[in-house]
């Protein structure tokens, strides 16, 4: 028998060879000569104040006051020192770890910051707070995604999905007065688009990026033309949707910097760490989750242990609908109060780009929503403190994050194996 | 469980893959299904899973009509299958993909995996097959997720067990194992049906054999029947199991590859050190079992591989580092191991295919501008001259068999003026009449004194075309061998045992 030799898997019996990658390095030595030239030699005097609690916090934190200059010169020479370092690991063929990246982004942000709050004072607490709300519409429409993709069918349509749920929960709400019902209205608007989508794709077997793209514009056209006709007719009645108040969690909202960042949140923000939580648990822990990723992954597999394959993919684009569509009631119901056209701006496709920078995993593709909220509400924050930082850069800020986050960090990474491929049957 | 196929017909538009076909398979018996590659074999055991629904006919177990609208009816039905391209998920793990459409949950629909892995070890004690139960399927060698498809199939107490082609993948010793299996299966009670077109298998373990051609029953042999009669049989006429070839009259040695490495994206070594040259006029087969660096070999011969290191010249001329225009040029003949997908393109016509790889340059193209009067004139001089069976030279080369297919790739390849000729899988899912026309070629043109590569993992194809052979196991070379060496000695080499008292 040779059962001791087959149990042994080849891959891991072959000889390895090294092979060189310079990817880290050029990409930090490129950030650490941007760092040089913005930060040092055109580097700013005074100190930049950091505000790590609100007057209105049970624990006072004290404010930092770093010296600008000092503070950028000393970070700069950390940013050359890691730089340094993965230089070395990569002339050694060894792989530039992934904490080494982020310990860089940090440090990069850090001496941003430091530079672009000269003289002024950044609130963290603020900053981390918006940061997480602007997230939630990018999560809500990660996690729609991840579902989406993890069964098979590629989801462009997710921007669709959240200008859906922010139309229609914008008005059922304001017509009810009922901001549950509202929510409820978000779920079937995302679930309607969805239908489109898993009906085109999964039984007339279009292109599935070329639905998601035209559904996008068919929704964003739809709720134009609706808001101008319906919603702007009688704005009272119409588009005045009541909205969900801060609930401050008690205790827990208390905890230093973490608290006022979590608990003092909309209802919406609450069910988001509970569906996040949930996808992730369900996807792979049930048998929900085990059948969706073997449809995702071995549609033919599937369907030969008796999963009915494109059933399971309509039922569950149709869920992902109902999460992304409950995300759009974010915009309307959570934070802006009422229904403007294409307010979704452009959310969906940078959730799309959670997805992949997230791996397909629920957890990894929340964090990479946060981060990219992050790239936004800086935004929102130095705009608002009036820094140095010309608003147009700003505003390119998030989609800078986005594309450095897609293709430099992640590059090519393995998704569900039959993502984009209908399912056909002899 | 007693399984009668009664009258099934299954047609593709206006192809008809099964006629009438009528078929018993008894309790506790191995029948065997023998048929050439499209006979309707794999046809005939689709619809009996349910993947398909005949157009006409029955499905009885122990004489009770069933109706299966799914693979899942069939499974509770008690009819199990291994399939010839494995039906498991690659990123899960064996005891995931045992338990996948008929999962047991606990709390909260959590998955009771433990009841999964406990299942996993039970079949496999009773078998002896040493399985993982949290090994990821990826990972496995073909033969262990062989055992996870049969795993599979025992957990849902599958009383009729379908094995369609399971040797393809297999090395000698594994084949002799999966022989022993079915042979304790059958003790067990379990019906097999056996499908395959290898006849040393089907003599070996059959206890009855079902010829099918051209998607009919053409007749039952018993297992005594020679190799020849089942041939006979299967192909509907005398066929020549034999290869006529002179003795090899090698000259110099042309190919010369020295300490050759591909390196992977990975960074595994998928061909380690491999020295071998090849002569002219002589035949080298490099036999192995699938994914052991053969296809990576031959890649790198041709340039295609972005990691290579060590020296390949082609008298005298070096290869390496070249791109694969160059190497083209100077001589080197082709045929991937997948036509539809690196030889042919599909949506072009016969005559376009025959110019694929003689795009720049005279005769083919002049100024820019394609001679289409010239290339139609090519392309019927090769359609008659290598035999390939289409309508018109028009016809797209995705609409062809899978013989004539190979036929086209062998007419453009060999219609250059070579130097080294490269095949890889040669004869893989062609019918016997293409498998003889495709070896004769590749003797002529050894005896035309060019040195020729064969890639196979099929050893009857080894055996019968290899002047010397080289069997490679994980990246390396085994050893090398005479063309006459006993299929024994090679099947311990394709398992990595370089026997003593072998000349390398």
């Amino acid at each position: 028998m040779t059962t001791t030799t087959a149990e042994e898997s080849v891959s891991a019996s072959l000889e390895t060879a090294t092979i060189k990658s310079w990817k880290a390095p050029i990409a930090y030595a490129i950030f650490t000569l941007i760092a040089i030239v913005l930060f040092v030699v055109n580097g700013r005097d005074g100190s930049s104040r950091f505000r790590l609690s609100s007057e209105a916090d049970l624990i006072q934190l004290p404010v930092i006051d770093a010296p600008t200059r000092l503070t950028c010169v000393v970070v700069v020479v950390l940013l050359l020192a890691i730089t340094a370092y993965a230089t070395w690991l990569s002339s050694q063929a060894k792989r530039v770890p992934l904490w080494l990246t982020i310990i860089f982004a940090a440090a990069f942000m850090w001496a941003f910051l430091t530079w672009a709050a000269a003289g002024e004072s950044i609130p963290i607490t603020g900053l981390l707070l918006g940061t997480v709300a602007l997230s939630a519409p990018l999560i809500f429409g990660a996690l729609g995604g991840v579902i989406s993709e993890r069964v098979g069918v590629v989801n462009v349509a997710i921007e669709g999905q959240l200008l859906a749920g922010a139309f229609l929960s914008a008005f059922v709400a304001s017509v009810t007065g009922n901001p549950w019902v509202g929510l409820i209205a978000a779920m079937v608007a995302g679930v309607l688009v969805s239908f489109l989508l898993a009906a085109f794709s999964i039984k007339y077997l279009v292109d599935q990026v070329i639905v998601g793209v035209v559904l996008n514009v068919l929704v964003a056209g739809l709720t134009s033309f609706l808001y101008t006709t319906v919603l702007t007719s009688n704005t009272p009645l119409f588009n005045s949707p009541p909205r969900f108040p801060r609930i401050s969690i008690p205790i827990l909202s208390e905890i230093p910097i973490l608290g006022p960042v979590l608990f003092r949140q909309t209802v919406i923000i609450y069910f988001m760490y509970v569906a996040v939580i949930v996808v992730w648990w369900a996807l792979f822990h049930t048998k929900w989750g085990l059948r969706l990723r073997a449809v995702g992954e071995h549609p033919q597999a599937a369907d030969t242990v008796g999963i009915k394959v494109n059933a399971t993919r309509f039922w569950n684009v149709a869920l992902a609908g109902a999460i992304a569509g409950f995300g759009g009631a974010y915009f309307t119901l959570g934070s802006v109060g009422g229904f403007t056209k294409e307010m979704t701006a452009g959310a969906g496709f940078i959730a799309l780009a959670a997805v992949i920078f997230g791996r397909w995993d629920p957890i990894r593709a929340t964090l990479a929503a946060l981060l990219f909220g992050f790239a936004t509400n800086l935004q929102n924050v130095l705009g608002a403190i009036g820094s140095g930082v010309p608003s147009e850069f700003l505003l390119m800020l998030p989609y800078v994050v986005t594309i450095f986050a897609v293709a430099g960090l992640v590059g090519y990474v393995r998704g569900p194996a039959a993502s984009g491929k209908p399912y056909i049957k002899a | 469980m007693k399984l009668e196929l009664r009258g099934i017909t299954k047609r593709f538009g206006s192809l008809v893959a099964n006629d009438h076909i009528d078929l018993v398979i008894q309790p506790g018996e191995i029948h065997c299904l023998l048929g050439e590659n499209g006979a309707g074999k794999s046809t005939l055991m689709n619809v009996l899973y349910g993947l398909y629904q005949a157009e006409e006919g029955d499905v009885l177990l122990d004489d009770v009509v069933q109706h299966f609208a799914g693979p899942g009816d069939a499974m509770r039905a008690g009819i199990g299958m291994v399939h010839q391209h494995f039906m498991l998920i690659p990123v899960f793990t064996v005891a995931e993909n045992v338990m996948l459409g008929h999962e047991q949950t606990g709390v909260a629909g959590k998955l009771d995996l433990d009841a999964a892995r406990a299942k996993v070890r039970e079949i496999s004690a009773r078998f002896g097959f040493h399985v993982d139960p949290d090994a990821l399927v990826g990972d496995l060698p073909v033969g262990v997720q062989q055992r996870v498809e049969i795993i599979k199939a025992l957990s849902r107490d599958a009383q009729v067990l379908v094995f369609d082609e399971p040797t393809a993948v297999l090395t000698p010793q594994e084949t002799d194992e999966l022989m022993t299996i079915m042979r304790q299966l059958r003790s067990e009670g379990t019906s097999i049906v056996f499908i395959t077109h290898k006849l040393r298998e089907v003599r070996e373990v059959a206890d009855r054999i079902t010829v099918i051609r051209l998607g009919k029953v053409v007749g039952e042999a018993s297992p005594t029947a020679s190799n020849s009669e089942l041939a006979a049989l299967m192909v509907g006429r005398a066929v020549e199991l034999t290869v006529h070839k002179e003795t090899a009259r090698p000259g110099a040695a042309s190919l010369v590859v020295r300490n050759l490495d591909v390196i992977d994206p990975l960074g595994l070594k998928v061909v380690n050190n491999v020295s071998f040259e090849v002569h002219e006029g002589e035949i080298l087969a490099i036999a192995g079992v699938q994914g052991n660096g053969q296809t990576e070999l031959t890649e790198a011969i041709l340039g295609l591989q972005p990691r290579v290191t060590g020296d390949i010249t082609l008298n005298g001329e070096k290869l390496t580092g070249l791109s694969v225009r160059k190497i083209l040029n100077a001589g080197v003949g082709f045929v991937p191991e997948d036509r539809t997908e690196d030889g042919l393109v599909g949506e072009f016509t016969i005559a376009e295919n025959l110019m694929l790889d003689r795009s720049d340059a005279p005769p083919f193209v002049r100024r820019g501008n394609l001679q289409l009067g010239y290339l139609a004139e090519f392309a019927q001089e090769k359609k008659d001259e290598f035999d390939i069976r289409a309508q018109s030279i028009t016809t797209m080369a995705g609409r062809l068999s899978g013989g004539n297919q190979q036929k086209v790739v062998l007419a453009r390849e060999l219609s250059r003026d070579l130097k080294l000729f490269v095949a890889s899988q040669p004869t893989r899912g062609i019918d016997v009449g293409s498998i003889e026309f495709v070896h004769k070629r590749m003797v002529e043109t050894r005896d035309a004194g060019i040195p020729v590569i064969v890639v196979s993992t099929e050893l009857d194809e080894v055996v019968a075309l290899a002047d010397r052979i080289a069997v490679m196991y994980r990246g390396s070379i085994v050893g090398i061998v005479p063309g006459n060496t006993p299929r024994d000695i090679l099947g311990l080499m394709m398992a990595g045992e370089n026997p003593t008292g072998v000349a390398a």
